[in-house]
This record gives C-alpha cells, structure tokens and sequence, in this order.
C-alpha cells in the first residue's frame, strides 16, 4: 500500500469507526445538548443571565464532550492491535495521527458545531450570532482534538485511564476555552468578535502543527 | 559532567555529601531570611505588614516555575541521551514543584485578602500558576499510572516537554483574556502595578535570601528523593532476585 492509500484507509476507517452503532457520535452529541440543557434548569430562565454565560457554557460542555471521545481515540487502537499496523506502514506515523485527529474533527467536531447553534439559541443567543458561534466552535474543536492527541496518547493504555486524561488535557484546552468562549460572547454581545477568533485560530493550527508529533512519540512508545 | 552522574553509584557518594550541606545551607538561609523579611524588613508605605507575605510568596512562585523548567532539561536529557538519572530526578522534582506552587496560591491567596480585597482573583499570574499546579498533578497522576517504570518516563517526559510549550501559551492567554474580559478592577491594577515597581534595596535583600534558601531546600528535598527512589529500585531488584532464586 502507498503512502496516499494508507492515509485514505486510515481516514475512511475512522470516520466509519466514529459513526459506527453502539458509540460513534451520538454520545458524545448528546453529551453535549444533555449537558447544556440542565444549564437553565440550574441557573433559572431568566433570559439576560442565560444571555450571558450561555456561549461560556457551550465551551465548557464542548470541551468535556471532546474529553469523552478522546479518551478512547487511542485506546481502542492499543487494544485491538491495529497501533501496530500503523507503525507498520508506509507513512509517517506523525502524519496518520493528524489523519486521525481530522477524521474525529469532521466526524464529531461537525454534528457538535452544528447542534451549537440551535444550542445558542435557546440559551437566548441572537440568530445574528450564530454564524459567528458556528465558526468558532469548527475551529476550536479542532484545537480541542489537536491539543489534546499528545494526551490522549499519554494515556492510552493506562487503567482507568479516564479519570488521568482530564488531568492530562485540561491545561492545554484551556488557551482554546478561552479564545473560544470570547470569541462566542463577543458574537452575542454585538461587539468585535475577529480579534478572539484570530488567535482562536493560531491556537488551533499549532495544536494541528505540534500534537501529532507528540502523540506520535508516545504512540511508539505505547507499542514497544 | 551530566553523564558522569549518570552512575547511580557515583550519585549515592556524590549525594551522601551534597544532601547534608544543602539542607544546612536551606536551615541556614530560612534562619538568616525568615527574621529579616518578617521582622526586619520595613513595611511597604502602602500595604504596610501585609507586605511581608511577599516573601513566602513570590520566591515560591519563582521556584515553582524554575522547578519545572529544571523537570524539562531533566526529561529531555531522559528522552534523548537515556539518562538513567534524570528521570528519577525529574521525579523527585515534581512533588516538590507543586507543593511550591501550592505555596504559591494559598499565600497569594492570604495576600490578596487584604490588599486586593479577595481571596480569590482571576488575574493573569494566579490563574497561570493555577494550571501550571495541574500540570504537577497530571505529570505526578501519569507516574502513578503507568507500571512499567521505563515506559512510565518516557511518557512522563513527552508529557513533561509538551506541558513546557503549553505553559508559556496559557500565560500569554490569561494575559489576553484579561484585557478581554476585565477593564475595571482597579484595586488590582494598583496592587500589581505598585508591585512592579522598582524594589527597595532593604526589600530585595531579603527576598534573595529567601530565594536561596527555597532554593537550597528544594536541593536537599531533591537529594532526599532521588536518594529514596534508588533505595527503592535496589530494594524491589533485590527482592526479585531473592524471589527468583
């Protein structure tokens, strides 16, 4: 198999695991809009509060449903020996685990944006706000599956290793939490939502630039 | 130099001696410093006595910090060149960086009370070292995890060097954010700014010997640990070998 053809298996492969029955994208989704509609049975329905820390809850959810499909990204990969038919290929290991973190992106990060907008809305978010609020969340979705590869990858393997990759991940979402929830309320509250998504944006990328490689080293290490 | 420490043997000479003066020189230092910076120190003009926090405080925060820097040679030094010791050293740092950085926020905290009016404030340093106080925790959690000790550094050592990316960008964040999210706190402002500026002579004194003597007790407490970690590893080598005879 040749470079191009190992990375279009790995992409379809997962794309097909992310949407299989029994798991896929539906728990993660309903993670996330379970989540945010117990927020106004908390908080109360006024509507100027809800307008507030809606878009901030939106992230907050968004990164604990990233957490959740995280956790078995590698996990599965570890258990059932298809880690060593990667490092077997052709590619660069480096490379298929960005193809990986794409598939994921596109296959959970792209039913999650798009149920943020309706999400947004009933949290009392503008329909003026919602293009901005999609595009945001696309792109640190991202950032939250880039940034948190050299995590999950740490942790695979590792018995109970769920409680250790929160620990692991959360402090490096917590520059996309930010840029990411400004960028949400800025878009609600009418002012300058660019400059936020700007740098929203730099953080995504050098996740994109730098996890692969990172995960990619423990990976190796995980198989020996 | 580095590789000839590599040697645990070595290291248990080198260090039978090395741990006895470095914790008299940190008992030395705290003596010398604790009086002098909460006695004989003059109070700030504007915070008055509560000032004298300072010096529990700010040395930690810059221990705290340098600690983790030193756990990122260290684990670079375990990744590339397989140095037997500086993984047991970059493990032994990590409890002593994140009591320091513990000591951080609880005193930042105390200091803040008074002056800022809150025990609490988002502000740009507390909530960096606040997640730099979660690294220490997640890079301790993964030793604890993993079982197999070899692989356990190798992992705790990308983690580590991936954690040292992340710090200064999650600085640079809340620094942002900050200017984001909160114009007003004025009190803050002035508390901060008041602090950046330039130090007495009879203020910076002391805080350097405070500094050294944070810094000599995280040398012995190193010492100590790493020390322990190889009387560990000879103690289970041992028992195997026993068992398996």
């Amino acid at each position: 198999m040749n470079m191009a053809q190992a990375i279009a298996a790995v992409f379809r492969r997962d794309i097909a695991l992310a949407w299989a029955a029994g798991g896929g994208a539906a728990a993660p989704l309903g993670f996330f809009a379970g989540g945010v509609a117990m927020v106004p049975l908390a908080v109360g329905p006024d509507r100027a509060t809800l307008q507030l820390i809606g878009p901030p809850l939106l992230w907050v959810m968004a990164a604990l449903a990233a957490l959740l499909v995280l956790e078995r990204l590698f996990q599965a990969d570890l258990e059932d020996g298809s880690l060593d038919q990667l490092l077997l290929s052709s590619a660069p290991l480096e490379l298929l685990v960005a193809v990986k973190g794409l598939a994921l992106w596109l296959a959970i990060g792209g039913p999650l944006t798009l149920a943020a907008a309706p999400l947004a809305i009933t949290l009392q978010a503008p329909l003026t706000a919602t293009p901005a609020i999609i595009a945001s969340m696309a792109i640190g979705f991202a950032g939250f599956v880039f940034l948190g590869l050299t995590g999950a990858a740490v942790a695979a393997g590792v018995r109970r290793g769920g409680v250790l990759i929160a620990l692991l991940v959360l402090p490096f979402f917590a520059p996309v939490i930010i840029f990411g929830a400004a960028a949400a309320q800025a878009a609600v509250a009418g002012t300058n939502f660019w400059p936020p998504l700007a740098l929203l944006s730099g953080i995504s990328l050098a996740g994109l630039a730098l996890g692969p490689i990172g995960a990619a080293a423990a990976l190796r290490l995980q198989a020996s | 130099m580095f590789t000839r420490y590599a040697n645990p043997e070595r290291f248990m000479r080198l260090s039978a001696w090395a741990l006895p003066l470095s914790a008299a020189a940190a008992v030395l230092l705290f003596a010398i410093g604790l009086p002098w910076a909460l006695a004989g120190s003059p109070p700030d003009f504007r915070q008055g006595e509560t000032v004298r926090i300072m010096y529990v405080h700010v040395p930690a925060a810059w221990w705290a910090l340098g600690i983790y820097a030193f756990m990122g040679v260290a684990s670079l030094m375990g990744l590339v060149w397989r140095h037997a010791l500086a993984d047991v050293a970059a493990r032994a740092a990590a409890p002593i960086g994140a009591s320091f950085a513990a000591l951080c926020l609880v005193t930042g905290s105390f200091w803040g009370a008074p002056t800022w009016g809150t025990w609490w404030e988002w502000d740009a340093r507390l909530t960096s070292m606040l997640v730099l106080f979660l690294t220490y925790l997640g890079y301790m959690a993964l030793w604890a995890a993993v079982e197999d000790e070899t692989k356990a550094a190798r992992l705790a050592a990308i983690l580590c060097l991936a954690g040292l990316i992340n710090i200064p960008i999650v600085k640079f964040s809340v620094e942002w954010w900050n200017t984001l999210h909160q114009p007003a706190s004025i009190d803050v402002a002035a508390a901060v700014t008041g602090k950046k500026q330039a130090i007495a002579t009879p203020i910076l004194q002391p805080l350097l010997v405070m500094a050294g003597a944070y810094f000599a007790a995280f040398v012995a407490l190193l010492f100590a640990g790493m020390r322990a970690e190889i009387y560990r590893r000879r103690a289970t080598a041992g028992a195997r070998r026993r068992g398996g005879a």
